[in-house]
């Protein structure tokens, strides 16, 4: 099922465009992965479909229904969430505080929800008391996440999770994101590790200068000896 | 041996003063976590509460001690009002703005003081108190009662930021707003309950105070420097700093008369202040909260 789509979006932050007709579209089950070059408006695109920044021309569709600059917390509310690329935890809570906060929009008992979310990352359950801000880069990021999945979203949209960690923090992170989309969620995600990335998405798009430069299958991208060339590093 | 008495002494009032100064610069720090301005009107509010208890208490004839939740009440509903009809309007403006209007709004709750009550000077009932002798220490009853009155309150406060889904909320919105919004916390209901929350605290420092001394319309116009040094000094923004930061110029302050004219106990606060601004300006702790 269609689960979200976005077409010819324009927009930015006040000043020029930095979108000039984006376009990405989500189906249930599965993960799209937006490639690109630094400064090529990934992030403006997943803040522009949040919400988080005015969209001057174009849709955003989510089942079917138009969303077009819809505020963030009615975004949560549809069970769409969203995990920034920088600054996405709360420092000064714990661990298992950050992730209540993730269900706070909803009503009713959380608790099976954590035992989701622990069950998805189970390096969460051990550390449930510890300050967020003083754990180690791969753990936030889980927390991140985590804290992404408590409203048990439809649509899970990630900035550059795996960004600062170890290789092997990365295929996990990566094996992880797989698992939540084996749980029926659909991944959107803005990823540098690119080659990887598209190696485990079902769709991917190469993004340049705000538009759509290459959509294709995550196989048939990495295939593209163009987008090799450019943005894979050869 | 008299030194060691005279600084025991001194610390006994210095605990006194900063129990009061904490439930005014917790206030302080809570609102600058999570609004982003120094909240000037913050010590006519303690005012306006004291005068609140006091009223509620010539009008009901009740018992000393109800004066601090009716104060309490009266000044956490004035506080959200002010907040709904004022500083909500420019909250998107810059920090500066607000700064400068809530010490308009300060003059405006000084001048209403006024008007309601007069100039004159009043005291919360109970006469002159025959201290405890303890040792070699005069103990006043209610430098007892302020200090065990500001711990409960405290330690409620304590219990609410971190057992209730509304307090980790505050706390959330004062260490990353942006993430708390597209979290789906609700801001604007939290900074409602933010500012029911500084304005109850504000009344318990201005009853105490009132307690310990006398109600004027100035009172909490004259301790508003050493709340903020006291914010300031704990890291302004996090509410526990505040604590510590209170008693420290608390502490201070008294403990300077041995050596200075009483008159000088806001200049030491003053010179703590600029002296951890200088050096320490995110205050004397680490960590965020
Ligand atoms: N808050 C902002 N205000 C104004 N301009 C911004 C803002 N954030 C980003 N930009 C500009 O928008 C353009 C696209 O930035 P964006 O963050 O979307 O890139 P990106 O593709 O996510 O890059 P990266 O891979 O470095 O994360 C850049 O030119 C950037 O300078
Ligand atoms: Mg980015």
């Amino acid at each position: 099922m269609r689960l979200l789509e976005a077409n010819n979006i324009h927009g930015g932050y006040g000043g020029a465009d930095i979108l000039h007709g984006a376009s990405i579209r989500v189906d249930n089950d599965e993960i799209v992965v937006i490639v690109g070059a630094n400064g090529a408006g990934k992030s403006t695109l997943m803040k522009a479909v949040f919400g988080l920044l005015h969209v001057r021309e174009g849709e955003v569709l989510y089942q079917g229904k138009p969303i077009t600059n819809t505020r963030p917390e009615q975004m949560v509310s549809r069970g769409i969430a969203y995990v920034p690329q920088e600054y996405n935890i709360f420092p000064s809570l714990t661990v298992q505080e950050n992730l209540e906060m993730g269900a706070y929009a909803l009503r009713g008992n959380i608790r099976p929800r954590l035992e989701k979310v622990f069950s998805v990352f189970p390096r969460l359950r051990e550390r449930r008391r510890q300050e967020a801000g003083l754990m180690s880069g791969g753990e936030r990021q889980m927390v991140a996440i985590g804290r992404a999945l408590m409203i048990d979203p439809k649509l899970l949209m990630l900035d550059e999770p795996t960004a600062g960690l170890s290789p092997k923090l990365i295929d996990e992170t990566f094996e992880r994101i797989r698992g939540i989309r084996n749980l029926g969620i659909g991944v959107v995600m803005v990823e540098q590790n690119a080659k990887q990335a598209l190696a485990i998405a079902d769709r991917g798009y190469v993004l340049a200068t705000g538009a759509n430069r290459f959509e294709d299958t995550g196989a048939n991208l990495l295939a593209n000896r163009e987008v090799a060339e450019m943005f894979l590093g050869g | 041996m008299y030194i060691l008495v005279e600084l025991l002494q001194l610390s006994i009032y210095g605990i006194v003063l900063g129990s009061i100064l904490t439930l005014g610069a917790i206030g302080v720090s809570m609102i600058f976590g999570i609004l982003r301005f120094a909240h000037f009107a913050h010590g006519d509010l303690i005012t306006v509460g004291a005068y609140t208890g006091l009223g509620f208490l010539m009008m009901t004839n009740a018992p000393f001690w109800f004066a601090l939740p009716a104060g309490m009440a009266g000044a956490a509903i004035i506080a959200v009002l002010i907040d709904q009809t004022v500083y909500k309007r420019i909250r998107r403006r810059q920090p500066v703005i607000l700064l400068i209007s809530s010490f308009g709004i300060g003059l405006i709750l000084r001048s209403f003081v006024q008007i309601i009550w007069g100039p004159h000077v009043f005291s919360f009932p109970g006469g002159i108190q025959r201290p405890w002798l303890v040792w070699e220490l005069a103990i006043i009853p209610n430098h007892v009662w302020i200090f065990l009155a500001a711990l409960i309150i405290v330690t409620l406060l304590h219990l609410f930021l971190t057992r209730t889904r509304v307090g980790k909320a505050m706390r959330a919105m004062s260490d990353n707003m942006d993430l708390a919004l597209i979290t789906g916390i609700p801001a604007e209901r939290i900074i409602m309950i933010t500012w029911l929350l500084g304005g109850a605290l504000a009344a318990g420092a201005g009853v105490l105070l009132g307690l310990d001394s006398r109600l004027t319309p100035t009172m909490g116009w004259n301790i508003l420097l050493p709340v903020f040094a006291a914010a300031i000094v704990g890291g302004i923004g996090r509410p526990y700093g505040a604590i510590a930061g209170g008693m420290l110029i608390g502490l201070a302050m008294e403990i300077s008369t041995l050596f200075l004219e009483p008159s000088y106990k806001p200049a030491v606060a003053f010179l703590i202040m600029v002296a951890v601004l200088i050096a320490r300006p995110h205050g004397i702790f680490k960590g965020a909260w």
